[in-house]
């Protein structure tokens, strides 16, 4: 790992959402402050910036990370999944997302973005979850306004739809009527 | 009446909430999302760590100095520009955003720091140099009223703010006739609803107009508008507050950013630019907004047959440091309805508010009501138990009969409708109490602990402006002019292309109103939801609304959207007349279908809406001589139900009532003391349902909330007033493996004052939960005094007695010498050896010497020799990524060379404070080497406090083992190791803040 100064800033180039991003950065500051200030990328949110409440869950590499945990210089050269990157086009929902519109497993939304990137990544590896499994999975999410059961139930029921969709055919739904 | 046609009716159904495509993808634009103007500055704010302290000085110099920096302020700075805060009685009391020479909680602002970002603003607080005078802390609301009691402010004698007595019917006559007397002393915890959004603004000032502007994230009521124009010395029209499109959450608690609104103003001012502030979840935690704990005897006068007949309640409620408007409203808040669900025609009511070394209080879901049903339904339970009735019975015996609607209450509420026993019978039918109760049967009969809960309540919503001032007397009210309404707004415009645009003041905080609105709309016009476009930010330069705008006691579904309601129906009857007029039939005729305006029974003569909409704007001399244009209609609703006080102090305290009654059963493990909750059941009459997945989305957030806080949530204090719940690792919120679904049933029971029948629903299980949770607890334990959080260590307690005391032989720690400076920090004692390869002359030698413990004291940056036994150390000292500077006072006592020393000392940097001492002991071993033994007792407060015991042991077992690393090679030894954490570390390394391993008082 290369030695930085903590008193200079320094280039960080990563891969956001399938595209090439960079920007400066001291070294001391986080992964979510670089997304949202530097990149402009606020879709992933900070709710407590010291790694319990899961609003800031990101993809690095293919790993869930809480980017409030991260330094960006630590994501130099890394490819990154954050919220935004989601939906499989700017009018359109995926599958998990449209669920949760479906069962009101959000209201203000604020801790949404993190909950969707850990299940994202949990559906793509665990196919055919049992409630069990989802309810451990969330446990690392704080969410004060649904009481849990919609997001679980949107869970189960995007991952019985993803695994009964033919992969060829996705059947995402518009985001607006 | 208009004709809509109902088969087509948007409201009643669960449509998809129009706000969700831009949540789910990352489009949301909540506060820190918005961008700012170039040169905006960003704010930090410099708390105390101390709870109760006087500012001997502040040194901003190093701070000013730092590059980047554009203005350092303190209290005195404050002061200039505003004017107190408003309190919330009338006393010689000021209450200043940020502390003026006196600190009274921790986290309480002392300085704020505005600069070109986030990072050097805090950066630049570390420079900041404070020197504290402690005083003693109280933090119990009872011993606050004590004689000797440390005193808050001076103008609140014995820490009390208010104390006013109330009488209803003839309670002495009640008391004295009854066949018993039960009664129960309760305390309720202090908690938060904690929105995973924590506070934040943007703050202007434009000195050519001496005005604000200010985008915050605040929730209303807009009644606190006023409070921060006057503290800014402003007239209203000079603050304009802007809200962000979206929010991550209030309830209730966004209410409280508002003296961080004047803070942000006033930097703003001084620096000449816009200034930033986001709050931090410690911030938040710490010093945003509580909701009151309460202290609260309550005795109830009841027959043989457990009905009863009069209640009287003593409640001691603790607003904190500060009384900030609008508090105390939350011990007011449900004063109408003191009498729950139940018939109880005599009250009587003594209401004290006290002062504490705490945060202070605010909005929090529930607002009054955990607070006050968790008195009654657990008093409810005990009247049962001592009588030997069934407590679902004594319930049915007491509840408002169904006929009785508008029913008022003893202390003047009125009730609006319900049918309380037809919703509780339909509640255990399709609940399955029976189930339970054969559950509970089978549990009890294999020796487990099982228990069922019930709670009724009533759900106030709607609140009435005047309900506060029953805190003042008959005659201070008069002085003060009359207060009383719930004033709503909606605005309806219609644009040149006839399309729809709707504007509430509703300031949702993620509860959906948009959906609903356009809802409301589409009905009023024959048009889809999707046809109407909402606006529910709020700016108070541009928009309609009223002193009581925003969000809180659960006024959208009955006020606003009732508000909207009667705007859409006005324009809707113009619109009707303009096209009677082409259609050639009488405007009652006109029917409001498919984006069309037809004539009824003639579905062929129609115009389409947005013709006939935009006639207003195309051709104006064509409207009927008697119909106003449809351009735009702003509709204020106030019920007349909401009335001042009376002379009698009677006070209908909220508009709307719903019902609730709750039951569950829940097994303990006898072993951990952990809760498991078997079924959940909640009925529910809110009336009229405007939106079902909304409804329950209400219901199970309220649930969870409630669940929290009677389980695990507390906003904990150590005795000398340190927080001590700094993170969510400390201030444990449930999760998905905690919350169980519950099962949830409706009845409607429409209320005849709202425009659409609707009454609030998200605040009911807050109210009704906790105390149906622990009324499920003592009937599974069979005991009475129940405290909440109930956490598996305290249903330990109850099921297995208190701890034993540690048997003799392990009490060896009476030699340890007192700590100095404790004012009742919470204290940490312990004891150590350790193995160093030196004779202990020389380690002696090296204690006494300022080079050497420079070079191994971690973090030392300076080593200063005062006297030989006096010692001033600068260290610099990290816990996990925290890292902070500590300035350290060393004094050496009772030398015994080179066999033993007393050490005492204290530290303080902006993390916290410390102090200890211990007495060290140094022995020869066999092989020329030492023993080095000592105790200690040292304790910790600040911040460093607050981020909870597990991060410092872990930090202090790496420092004090570098310590003895660096004492061991420094002595020429082989690095003896270090059996465990100690004194010499604690004192040296700046006492480090950090509780070592072996301590005991966590």
């Amino acid at each position: 790992m290369p030695r930085l100064s903590a008193d200079q800033r320094h280039t960080v180039a990563f891969t956001l959402n399938g595209l090439p991003v960079d920007g400066v950065a001291e070294p001391r500051m986080l992964l979510s402050d670089f997304l949202r200030q530097t990149l402009g990328a606020t879709g992933t949110h900070v709710g407590c910036e010291h790694g319990v409440c899961g609003a800031c869950t990101v993809e690095v590499d293919g790993m869930l990370a809480r980017s409030c945990l991260t330094l960006a210089v630590q994501v130099d050269g890394a490819s990154i999944r954050t919220v935004e990157g989601l939906a499989p086009a700017p009018d359109r929902l995926s599958v998990l997302q449209a669920a949760f519109r479906r069962h009101h497993a959000l209201q203000c939304g604020f801790c949404t973005a993190g909950i969707l990137m850990s299940l994202d990544a949990f559906l793509k590896a665990n196919p055919e979850p049992d409630e069990a499994q989802v309810r451990d999975l969330l446990s690392g999410h704080l969410c004060r306004c649904t009481g849990y059961t919609p997001i679980v139930r949107a869970a189960l029921e995007a991952a019985a739809e993803l695994s009964a969709q033919d992969t060829a055919a996705c059947q995402e739904e518009p985001a607006h009527a | 009446m208009l004709d809509v046609s109902h088969k087509e009716n948007w409201l009643g159904r669960d449509v998809e909430r129009v706000e969700d495509a831009a949540l789910l993808t990352g489009r949301g634009r909540y506060m820190d999302d918005l961008g700012t103007r170039p040169g905006t500055l960003h704010m930090a704010i410099l708390r105390s760590p101390h709870a109760h302290a006087d500012i001997v000085s502040i040194n901003c110099s190093s701070a000013q100095q730092l590059t980047g920096v554009a203005a350092v302020l303190t209290g005195e700075d404050i002061t200039k520009y505003t004017t107190s805060l408003v309190v919330g009685v009338k006393a010689p009391v000021t209450c200043w955003p940020m502390a003026v020479g006196r600190v009274r909680y921790v986290g309480e602002p002392v300085a704020l720091v505005v600069a070109r970002d986030r990072y050097v603003a805090e950066d630049a607080l570390d420079l900041i140099e404070v020197r504290y005078e402690t005083r003693t802390a109280v933090v119990d609301p009872l011993a606050a009223m004590e004689d000797g009691a440390p005193l808050l402010h001076d103008g609140f004698a014995r820490n009390t703010a208010s104390d006013r007595s109330f009488r209803y019917g003839d309670p002495e006559s009640a008391f004295a006739a009854a066949a018993h007397r039960i009664s129960l002393s309760m305390h309720y915890p202090r908690n938060s609803c904690t929105p995973i959004e924590t506070y934040g603004l943007v703050a202007e000032y434009d000195p050519g107009e001496d005005a604000y502007d200010v985008l915050a994230n605040f929730q209303g009521p807009f009644s606190i508008h006023a409070v921060i124009s006057r503290a800014l010395k402003v007239p209203g029209n000079r603050l304009r507050l802007r809200t962000p499109p979206d929010s991550g959450g209030s309830f209730g608690i966004k209410q409280g950013i508002f003296p961080y609104i004047v803070l942000g103003a006033v930097a703003a001012r001084v620096s000449g630019k816009p200034v930033k502030w986001i709050e931090d979840r410690l911030e938040h935690l710490m010093a945003s907004v509580s909701a009151t704990n309460r202290a609260t005897t309550l005795t109830a006068a009841v027959t043989p047959e457990g009905r009863i007949t009069a209640l009287d309640w003593d409640q001691v409620e603790d607003c904190g440091a500060h009384l900030r408007a609008p508090e105390p409203a939350t011990l007011y808040r449900m004063h109408g309805n003191l009498t729950g669900a139940y018939d109880i025609p005599h009250v009587r009511v003594r209401n004290r508010v006290v002062v504490t070394n705490k945060c202070p209080t605010g909005l929090n879901r529930g607002f009054g009501g955990p607070q006050v049903y968790f008195a009654l339904e657990r008093l409810v339970q005990r009247i049962a138990v001592e009588l030997g009735l069934d407590p679902l019975a004594v319930i049915r015996r007491n509840l408002v009969p169904t006929g009785a609607f508008p029913y008022r209450t003893a202390p003047g509420a009125l009730l609006d409708s319900g049918d309380y026993a037809g919703t509780l019978e339909k509640g255990i039918a399709e609940g399955g109490l029976a189930e339970l109760l054969a559950r509970r049967d089978a549990a009890r009969a294999e020796g487990r602990l099982y228990g069922i809960g019930y709670a009724a309540a009533v759900e106030p919503s709607i609140s009435n402006m005047g309900y506060i001032a029953t805190v003042l007397t008959p005659a201070e009210r008069k002085k003060a002019g009359p207060k009383n309404g719930a004033q709503a707004t909606a605005t309806i415009s219609i644009d040149p292309v006839g399309s729809v645009s709707a504007h509430v003041a509703s300031v949702p905080q993620g509860q959906g109103h948009r959906t609903v609105i356009a809802q409301v709309v589409a009905d009023a016009f024959g048009l889809a939801p999707a046809d109407i476009r909402v606006n529910a930010e709020m700016d108070t330069a541009k928009d309609a609304w009223s002193i009581a705008s925003g969000n809180y006691s659960s006024r959208f579904a009955g006020a606003v959207a009732g508000a909207a309601s009667l705007a859409a129906k006005r324009l809707a009857e113009r619109l009707a007349r303009i096209a009677a007029a082409q259609l050639n039939v009488p405007p009652d005729e006109v029917v409001f279908a498919g984006g069309k305006l037809a004539a009824k029974g003639n579905p062929g003569n129609a115009l389409s809406f947005s013709r006939v909409a935009a006639l207003s704007h195309w051709s104006p001399a064509q409207l009927p001589d008697d119909t106003a244009p449809t351009i735009r209609e702003t509709a204020f609703w106030t019920p007349p139900e909401l009335t001042a006080a009376d002379d009698a102090d009677h006070i209908n305290s909220s508009l709307c009532y719903g019902f609730i009654f709750d039951y569950c059963g829940v097994e303990i493990d006898r072993d951990t003391g952990e809760i498991h909750i078997d079924r959940y059941v909640t009925a529910h009459d809110c009336g009229t349902i405007l939106h079902p997945g909304m409804v329950d989305g209400q219901i199970r957030g309220g649930f969870a909330h409630a669940l929290g806080a009677a389980l695990l949530e507390e906003y904990a204090y150590g005795p000398d007033g340190s927080f001590l719940t700094g993170t969510f690792a400390d201030y444990l919120l449930p999760t998905t493996t905690e919350v169980p679904e519950p099962v949830i049933i409706h009845t409607q029971t429409p209320s005849p004052f709202t425009p659409l029948g609707a009454k609030g629903v998200g605040e009911g299980n807050c109210m009704s939960t906790p105390a149906c949770l622990a009324n499920a607890v003592a009937d599974a334990l069979g005991v009475a005094d129940i405290r909440l959080p109930m956490v598996p260590s305290a249903i330990a307690a109850l099921i297995q007695g208190e701890e034993r005391p540690a048997p003799e032989g392990l009490k060896a720690r009476s030699n340890a010498p007192k700590a100095t400076g404790a004012k009742g920090e919470k204290m940490m004692r312990g004891e150590g050896r350790a193995s160093i390869g030196a004779p202990p002359e020389k380690i002696w030698a090296m204690l006494l010497d300022p080079k050497t413990l420079e070079s191994i004291i971690p973090g030392a940056h300076g080593v200063e020799k005062v006297s030989d036994t006096h010692f001033r150390a600068d260290v610099t000292l990290g816990i996990g990524p925290v890292k902070g500077r500590y300035r350290a006072e060393v004094t050496l006592s009772d030398l015994d060379a080179p066999k033993a020393v007393t050490l005492g000392g204290k530290v303080e940097g902006n993390l916290g404070f410390g102090g200890g001492s211990g007495r060290i002991t140094l022995t020869p071993d066999a092989k020329g080497g030492t023993d080095l033994s000592y105790t200690y007792e040292a304790f910790v407060g600040g911040k460093v406090a607050s981020v909870g015991g597990r991060l410092l042991d872990g930090a202090a077992k790496v420092i004090i083992g570098q310590f003895f690393s660096a004492l061991a090679r420094r002595a020429g030894g082989s690095g003896g190791a270090a059996s465990g954490p100690g004194l010499l570390a604690r004192i040296l390394s700046l006492l480090s803040l950090f509780s070592g391993s072996k301590g005991d008082g966590k």
